[in-house]
């Protein structure tokens, strides 16, 4: 039986175990000494891997969890819907919602009702994506944006405009009517790929 | 009183476990008591079962006689010998649960995300718990247009509905109120009003509350919020005495739903629309946030705490003074106001009837009304209802609730002492007692009940003279008890807190020394005012003859009264210190105006018509908003008579050591009815109450609910309207010696000589537009 059997079934007398001698890492001698200098001196003529940060920016890996982007359907209209699921689904808390009711008078997204509040507490936010995983209009995605430093609590609130996606081309910036003769159902399946001239409120 | 019920038990087996419940109970309820939850939509403990929505299939043998196909366990009553397999011990019962969950959700669209009842759904739930996790249906799903307005507060959205018929039911058999039913048929049938008839019952929030998906929403929260987001705080309801039980969601500081809370014994499981819906007027209303001062240019002026105490103490302390509480006040505020006057003032002169009242009133209170017990077990109990004074739709909805149940259950005898046949009345069958305005005290004497009767007074009934002193008489004729249910939620606490000139706490008359000793002794106070204090509308008189030189004022409306002008002209003249949330005729008038916190902001209690504590925390935790109780305390240290009364707990603490009065109750003196005036040509004689939904200052901001309204209208008799040749429609003016009103005219049952017009009604607030009350002469013209 070995010690640490006995140990478990409480048979062992810890006074009566003898110590064991154990080769300990001593002084290394000169061939140590010169392997590990090697390493330095040939170094010396590799590429540096230092980026001049802020002056050159290295790019992420594709999928880093950057800051959040609130995106748009191609002719504008937001894809937020206001639901708060990724507020439900934020392990932090960090997110805010307040949905509202869209009127035809006033359109933000296809649907009954958009996102009238839309915070992000990056103080807060652990950039863990269960935000994205959850947003069932994949409304919400995140950006490789890392630089999210600031001197105030206040500014590094991000609201809604500070997260919506800009307008590309085709597109026409809310408040505006839903495509013509398309539905919620259709911006979601993606027929609808650019604005009708009808879309422009004049 | 020990009667004990007999009720048969019966035993049956459900998965394997025996369980004993009483005859007649159902099977899915026999489950509930082993734990065993069977999935059910359409099921509803107070509503009759109805089996619509098929979710709640067991498999059921009785003595070893097996259904060939699974049951609804909703609509099945227990027997004997019976053994239930449910999901859990049932591959063929989880199958068939499994299937119709399956049917259910092939037409409910996937709107989760932007549906207000996703994250308490029962559907969502249930999918969850007895679906299958993947649908198998590849057609199109059924369309309808969504949503839709059934009423100005209710919203349908007719793809959602899973046609289990509780809207329906509720509407029918708990409200009466049958505007919402199921139209078509196969897949296309819907829940849909009646044409052109909106879905106007006071009612209808319940039905959004019991929709167990989201078929029925509230436009009112529509998209606010999730239930996550919400921290719910149990609460009491404040719009009137009925009492309910209630919940109130907040986010963020504010106050975004409330719901009916589950107390059997008061509400059940329902509430009004005006409690559910009417919160809004705490945000709503242009609040008071800092003290005001009149400074010696004589403007109202922000001032600090300690300058505005000190202004109010010196000024309370150099005149007689006198209190007037509204009857929205809490017990435990109530409490201070009563406490205040007696050692901070040294009078009795306090009065919470901030509305037309009378001496017989002040003497029937307490009499009959201080310490009673008469409970809604009682209604339940009675073999006849007799009305005075009080339309319980519209003025305690609960009580009509509670009333209608059994009217339905057991066709409980009804009868009303009215010159109108109110909605309400006509849907309990009542017998309509028709008399003419102010000569309701002979036909109340009239009546014959039995011991098993019970009265129910409103606060209206001060209004006939003599009216009350009849109750009385006729209780003590029959045995029949007495309930006295105001419209206000704060009375009958004030009553029980002596806010009333000739009471002190715990029901002691003001006259009996051994109760003013007893008070004194607790106090610590060598001796308390021993004259009996003035009323409400004798305070307004002894300002305007230099009797009295200050007013405490809280929570009161000066044109609430029928001689407003002589209110109006008292707080002109009186120095007034006004603890108000919002500015108002009161404050406008004060010399010092001190916020206090609404009702969601405090915790306190109120005591409902039976003299139930209905207790409630503040749901908005951070307000800095103080109670009255605690300002009364601020401004009694300041003059040097200390309250003792630092919070709401230590008042409720000290009304408990309190205890109830043993001695004598006060006596009341009969009061003889008033001769019916003689009318002449186009005179009538004005009968008027407030309706649920009117212009009432807490139902201020919410216009979906104002939406709900019934009609303003003026009614007169149909033997007067050919007189007149008047037909529905016809615009009739009813003028009185201050003004005049000009109303729509109904031709309905009402007593030959009357005029019915509500209260406080767009276009129709009485007691400003023609300044009489009711019983009052006024003259009525087609115009």
């Amino acid at each position: 039986m070995s010690n640490i059997e006995a140990f478990k079934n409480n048979e062992l007398d810890l006074k009566k175990v003898e110590f064991e001698q154990v080769d300990q890492p001593g002084s290394v001698g000169l061939l140590g000494h010169a392997k590990g200098f090697w390493v330095t001196f040939s170094t010396i003529f590799k590429k540096p891997e230092t980026v001049e940060y802020p002056e050159v920016k290295a790019p992420t890996q594709e999928r880093f969890h950057g800051r959040h982007q609130l995106n748009r359907h191609p002719d504008g209209l937001e894809k937020c819907i206001g639901c708060e699921l990724c507020a439900w689904a934020c392990p932090a808390d960090a997110i805010y919602v307040e949905g509202a009711d869209n009127t035809e008078e006033h359109r933000m997204s296809p649907g009954e009702r958009y996102g009238k509040v839309y915070q992000i507490n990056y103080l807060r936010c652990v950039f863990c994506g269960l935000c994205i995983e959850a947003c069932p209009t994949r409304a919400l995605t995140m950006t490789n944006e890392y630089e999210l430093a600031d001197d105030s609590r206040e500014k590094l609130i991000f609201e809604k405009d500070d997260l919506l996606g800009p307008l590309r081309a085709g597109m026409l910036m809310p408040p505006h009517p839903m495509y013509p003769d398309m539905d919620d159902k259709n911006y979601y399946k993606g027929d609808v790929t650019e604005s009708h001239p009808s879309q422009e409120i004049k | 009183m020990t009667t004990t019920e007999i009720v048969d038990m019966i035993t049956v087996v459900i998965d394997g476990f025996e369980v004993s419940v009483p005859k007649g109970t159902l099977v899915i309820r026999a489950a509930e008591q082993l734990g065993i939850q069977i999935p059910r939509f359409c099921d509803h403990p107070l509503l009759d079962p109805v089996g619509a929505c098929r979710q709640c299939l067991v498999d059921i043998e009785i003595n070893g006689r097996a259904f060939p196909k699974p049951q609804a366990s909703c609509t099945i009553p227990v027997e004997p010998g019976m053994i239930v397999k449910t999901q859990l011990t049932s591959q063929v019962a989880d199958k068939a649960q499994k299937g119709v969950m399956e049917l259910l959700l092939i037409n409910h669209p996937l709107d989760c995300p932007v549906c207000d009842k996703g994250g308490e759904c029962p559907l969502q739930n249930q999918a969850m718990s007895n679906g299958q996790g993947q649908t198998r249906f590849e057609g199109v799903k059924r369309r309808f247009e969504k949503p839709i307005n059934i009423s100005s507060q209710v919203l349908l959205d007719r793809e959602r509905c899973v046609l289990c018929a509780r809207c329906t039911r509720f509407s029918d058999q708990i409200a009466s109120d049958p505007f919402i039913t199921l139209n078509e048929r196969g897949a296309l049938q819907q829940v849909g009003i009646y044409e052109k008839q909106p879905f106007k019952s006071y009612f209808s929030g319940n039905t959004v509350q019991i929709c167990p998906v989201g078929a029925l929403t509230g436009a009112s929260y529509r998209f606010r919020a999730r239930p996550f987001d919400l921290v719910s705080t149990p609460s009491a309801c404040e719009h009137c005495a009925s009492g309910c039980d209630m919940r109130t969601d907040v986010r963020r500081g504010k106050t975004l739903r409330r719901l009916a809370g589950d107390d059997a014994s008061v509400n059940e499981e329902w509430n009004c629309d005006k409690g559910r819906w009417a919160f809004k007027y705490v945000t709503a209303i242009d609040r008071l946030t800092h003290p005001l001062v009149r400074n010696d240019a004589g403007d109202l002026v922000q001032a600090s705490w300690p300058e505005a105490l000190s202004a109010a103490a010196k000024g309370l302390k150099e005149n007689r003074s006198a209190v007037l509480v509204g009857g929205r006040a809490t017990y435990e505020d109530a409490y201070g106001y009563s406490k205040f006057a007696r050692i901070a003032l040294g009078t009795n002169d306090i009065d919470f009837r901030s509305r037309i009242s009378s001496d017989e009133e002040r003497e029937f209170l307490a009499a009959r009304v201080v310490g009673s017990t008469t409970t809604y077990r009682d209604i339940d109990r009675a073999d006849h209802v007799l009305l005075v004074g009080f339309e319980p739709e519209e003025e305690s909805p609960i009580v009509f609730l509670r009333i209608n149940k059994q009217f339905r259950k057991r066709a409980l005898k009804v009868t009303a002492v009215a010159s109108k046949l109110s909605i309400g009345v006509d849907k309990l069958k009542g017998q309509f007692v028709k008399v003419a305005p102010g000569q309701e005290a002979a036909a109340i004497a009239a009546q014959t009940l039995s011991a098993q009767s019970i009265i129910l007074v409103g606060e209206r009934a001060s209004e006939s003279a003599g009216a009350l002193t009849a109750v009385a008489a006729l209780a003590d004729s029959t045995g029949a008890k007495i309930a006295w249910i105001p419209r206000r939620a704060g009375e009958r606490g004030a009553i029980e807190a002596g806010a009333i000139g000739n009471l002190l706490p715990g029901g002691r008359p003001v006259a009996d020394a051994a109760a003013r000793v007893d008070i004194a002794a607790l106090w610590g106070i060598s001796v308390l005012p021993s004259q009996i204090g003035r009323s409400s509308d004798e305070i307004f008189a002894a300002v305007n003859s230099g009797a009295i030189g200050a007013l405490l004022v809280g929570g009161v409306d000066p044109l609430d009264g029928i001689n407003s002008q002589a209110a109006l002209s008292a707080l002109d003249t009186a120095f007034v210190v006004c603890l108000e949330i919002a500015p108002s005729e009161v404050t406008m008038r004060a010399d010092v105006v001190l916020p206090v916190a609404a009702i969601t902001e405090k915790s306190g209690s109120f005591l409902n018509w039976e003299g139930r504590a209905r207790s409630f925390d503040a749901a908005v935790a951070d307000s800095l908003n103080r109670s009255d109780l605690r300002i009364l305390s601020m401004i009694a240290e300041e003059m040097s008579a200390p309250l003792k009364l630092s919070t709401v707990s230590a008042a409720a603490k000290e009304i408990a050591s309190l205890g109830p009065w043993e001695g004598a109750r006060a006596s009341m003196k009969a009061v003889n009815a008033e001769k019916a005036p003689t009318l002449s040509g186009d005179q009538f004689i004005l009968n008027s109450w407030r309706r649920l939904l009117d212009l009432g200052t807490l139902q201020k901001g919410e216009e979906n609910l104002a939406g709900t309204a019934r009609q303003t209208i003026a009614v007169i008799s149909p033997k007067r309207a050919q007189a007149m040749g008047v037909a529905d429609g016809d615009l009739l003016k009813i003028s009185s010696a201050l003004g005049s009103v000009t109303l729509s005219a109904l031709v309905e049952d009402i007593h030959d000589d009357a005029v019915w017009a509500p209260r406080n009604s767009q276009g129709s607030q009485l007691l400003i537009n023609l300044g009489v009350g009711h019983g009052a002469v006024v003259s009525v013209v087609k115009i």
